[in-house]
C-alpha cells in the first residue's frame, strides 16, 4: 500500500524537517520584527525580511478544525479509514496540520487542548502529530 | 453610481456544452471541439471568426491544438489561468477586457475534461502535489484532496454559528429540485429529499455523500465580443457590468476561516457594476460542496454573516418562490462539474429568458468561481 506523500525538503524548508528529527518543533521566527510563521517560507509576510531564525515551540496548542475522512479518497488511504485530520492552533499564535493520535474520531472536539508527539515515519522522515494533552 | 471600465463593454453573446456523463467515450480535445463549436453556432458566428481562446490551467487540450482543429489561422490573444473551478469567471473577465481593449474580437473561453472517466477530482488526482510546495505540510499528513480542506472550514462555520448538516442539506435539496427540472442534468430523474441528504453516509466530516458535487465528463464553451457586435449578433446579449478577482496572499497567522475571498472582493464587484446584493435576481454559486454556498451568500453579503444557514433552511434560494434562486440548473452538486462553465451557461440562459427554472425577467446575475475566487455580474 502506497503511503502518503513525503515532503519535498528545500532549503527554505530543511531546518524545520531536522528540527522533528530531533525531536523539536520549530517555528520561524523573523530577525527583523520578530513575528512567527508556519509553513516555513523564505520571505517574513509582515515586514518582508529573508532574516530568520527557528526557535522551538512548546508543541501546546488547540484544536482550530478537524475531519475525519470516512472514505478511501485516494489509493494510500485505502487502509486508514476513518482517518483524521487536524488544525491546531499552537499557542504561539500559529496553526499546524497534522494528525491527532491516541483519540477515537468520535472524541475530537474544536477547542481540545493537544501537545506534540513525534512520529518517526522512516530514518529521513519524523512527522510532529498531535494527542490529547495529558495523557502521556 | 460608480462603475468600473469594464462595464457593458463586452457579452457572452455564445453559449455550448456537450451530454454530460458518467464515459462520454471521447477525448477531451474532442469534447472541447464539440462544445466550442455549439458555442460559436450559437453566437451567429463561424470558427474563423474566432480569434482568442483562454483555457484553464488544468485542461489537458492545447491552445494551438484546438485552434488548428478549427481551421483557424492564427490566435491573436490566448492563455490560461491556474487553479482549477477558481478560474472560471477570471477567464471570461479577462475575455471581457481583451475584446474591450482591441487585443481581439471574438474570444472563447471553455473547459472540456473527463472528469469521471479520466483523471478524477474527487481522488486528488489533478490537484496533489506530491509532497511539494505547501502540500509538503499538508500531504504527508493523509490531507490529500481539496475536500478536507474545504470539511475543515465547514466544521469551523458550525462551530462559530450553530450552521447545521441539516442546513447544508437545504442547499443539496434545492439543487436537486432545480436538476429535477433541467432534462441535461445528471440528476434529472432522481429527486433528492432532506433525510435522504441525513442518511447518506458521510465522505470527509461534516461533509455527506450529498454535500459533494459530481464528477462529470463534458464540456462547457463561450464566446465573448465586444457590446457593439453583441447587438447585431442574434442572441440577447450577457453583458459584463463587473468582474473580479481575488487570490488571497497573506491574512495573518490566525485568520477567520469562516470567511471566503468572496468577503475581499464583493465591495468592489457590485460598486463595479453600480449596484448592490439586494438587486441581484439569481445568482450561479460554486457549489463543490454544499456548505460553500452558506459561505457564499454571506460574504457576498445576500445575508449577514453566520445566517446563511438559516437563509437556504427558509427556502431562500430555491426558486421560483425564493428571494434569490441559485444554481437554477442544479449546479455542481446535481447538474455537472465542468468548473463553473456549466453555470456560466445558464446564467447566460437567465439573460436570454430561456433557463429551465426560469427566473421572471431576470436582469442581474451573479456567477462566482471558489467562492470569491473570481465573479462576474452579467445583466441585459
Amino acid at each position: 500500500m502506497p503511503d502518503f506523500p513525503t515532503p519535498l525538503v528545500t532549503p527554505d524548508t530543511a531546518p524545520f524537517w531536522k528540527g522533528c528529527q530531533a525531536g523539536q518543533l520549530l517555528l520561524q521566527r523573523c530577525a527583523a520584527c520578530g513575528a512567527l510563521r508556519y509553513p516555513p517560507r523564505p520571505m517574513c509576510p509582515q515586514c518582508t525580511s529573508k532574516e530568520t531564525g527557528w526557535v522551538p515551540a512548546s508543541g501546546r496548542g488547540t484544536v482550530y478544525s478537524y475531519t475525519v475522512t470516512h472514505q478511501a479518497l485516494h489509493p494510500s488511504l485505502a487502509d486508514k479509514v476513518p482517518h483524521l485530520v487536524i488544525l491546531v492552533e499552537l499557542e504561539e499564535g500559529v496553526r499546524i496540520t497534522s494528525n491527532i493520535v491516541d483519540c477515537p474520531p468520535d472524541q475530537v472536539r474544536i477547542g481540545m487542548p493537544v501537545e506534540v508527539v513525534f512520529h518517526q515515519v522512516n530514518p529521513e522522515l519524523t512527522l510532529p502529530k498531535f494527542r490529547p494533552a495529558g495523557t502521556a | 453610481m460608480a462603475q468600473n471600465g469594464l462595464y457593458k463593454r463586452a457579452a457572452i453573446v455564445g453559449i455550448g456544452e456537450t451530454e454530460y456523463s458518467r464515459d462520454s467515450g471521447r477525448s477531451e480535445l474532442t469534447l472541447a471541439l464539440d462544445a466550442i463549436t455549439a458555442a460559436v453556432r450559437d453566437a451567429g458566428l463561424a470558427p474563423k471568426d474566432i480569434d482568442g481562446l483562454l483555457k484553464f490551467q488544468v485542461d489537458a487540450n492545447s491552445e494551438g491544438e484546438i485552434a488548428g482543429c478549427l481551421g483557424m489561422d492564427h490566435l491573436r490573444f490566448y492563455g490560461e489561468l491556474g487553479g482549477a473551478g477558481t478560474a472560471g469567471c477570471g477567464l471570461v473577465a479577462h475575455a471581457a477586457a481583451a475584446v474591450a481593449t482591441g487585443l481581439a474580437n471574438n474570444v472563447v473561453v471553455y473547459r472540456a475534461m473527463n472528469g469521471r472517466s479520466g483523471r478524477r477530482y474527487g481522488r486528488g488526482e489533478v490537484t496533489m502535489r506530491g509532497g511539494s510546495g505547501l502540500g509538503a505540510f499538508t500531504e504527508p499528513y493523509g490531507q490529500l484532496v481539496p475536500q478536507q480542506g474545504l470539511a475543515m472550514l465547514a466544521r469551523r462555520h458550525m462551530h462559530q454559528y450553530g450552521t447545521t448538516s441539516r442546513q447544508f442539506g437545504a442547499v443539496s435539496v434545492a439543487l436537486r429540485a432545480h436538476a429535477n427540472l433541467n432534462p441535461k442534468a445528471t440528476f434529472y430523474t432522481t429527486p433528492l429529499t432532506l433525510e435522504d441528504h441525513q442518511n447518506s453516509r458521510y465522505v470527509v466530516e461534516p461533509f455527506r455523500l450529498f454535500d459533494c458535487c459530481l464528477e462529470t465528463d463534458g464540456a462547457c464553451a463561450v464566446v465573448v465580443t465586444t457590446a457593439e457586435r453583441a447587438r447585431d449578433l442574434p442572441n440577447t446579449p450577457a453583458f459584463v457590468l463587473s468582474a473580479g478577482q481575488c487570490l488571497p496572499g497573506y491574512r495573518g497567522p490566525l485568520p477567520d476561516v469562516t470567511y471566503a475571498n468572496a468577503r475581499t472582493l464583493a465591495p468592489g464587484l457590485f460598486a463595479g457594476a453600480g449596484v448592490t446584493p439586494q438587486d441581484i435576481n439569481v445568482a450561479q454559486i460554486y457549489d463543490h460542496f454544499s456548505a460553500m454556498v452558506i459561505f457564499a451568500l454571506e460574504d457576498y453579503g445576500f445575508c449577514k454573516k453566520g445566517e446563511g444557514g438559516p437563509f437556504v433552511e427558509e427556502g431562500n434560494i430555491q426558486w421560483p418562490n425564493g428571494r434569490l434562486p441559485v444554481n437554477t440548473a442544479g449546479g455542481h452538486l446535481s447538474e455537472a462539474y465542468l468548473h463553473v462553465m456549466n453555470h456560466m451557461n445558464e446564467a447566460v440562459r437567465q439573460l436570454r429568458g430561456a433557463s429551465t427554472a426560469q427566473v421572471q425577467d431576470a436582469e442581474l446575475v451573479l456567477v462566482d468561481s471558489g467562492i470569491g475566487a473570481g465573479a462576474l455580474i452579467l445583466g441585459r
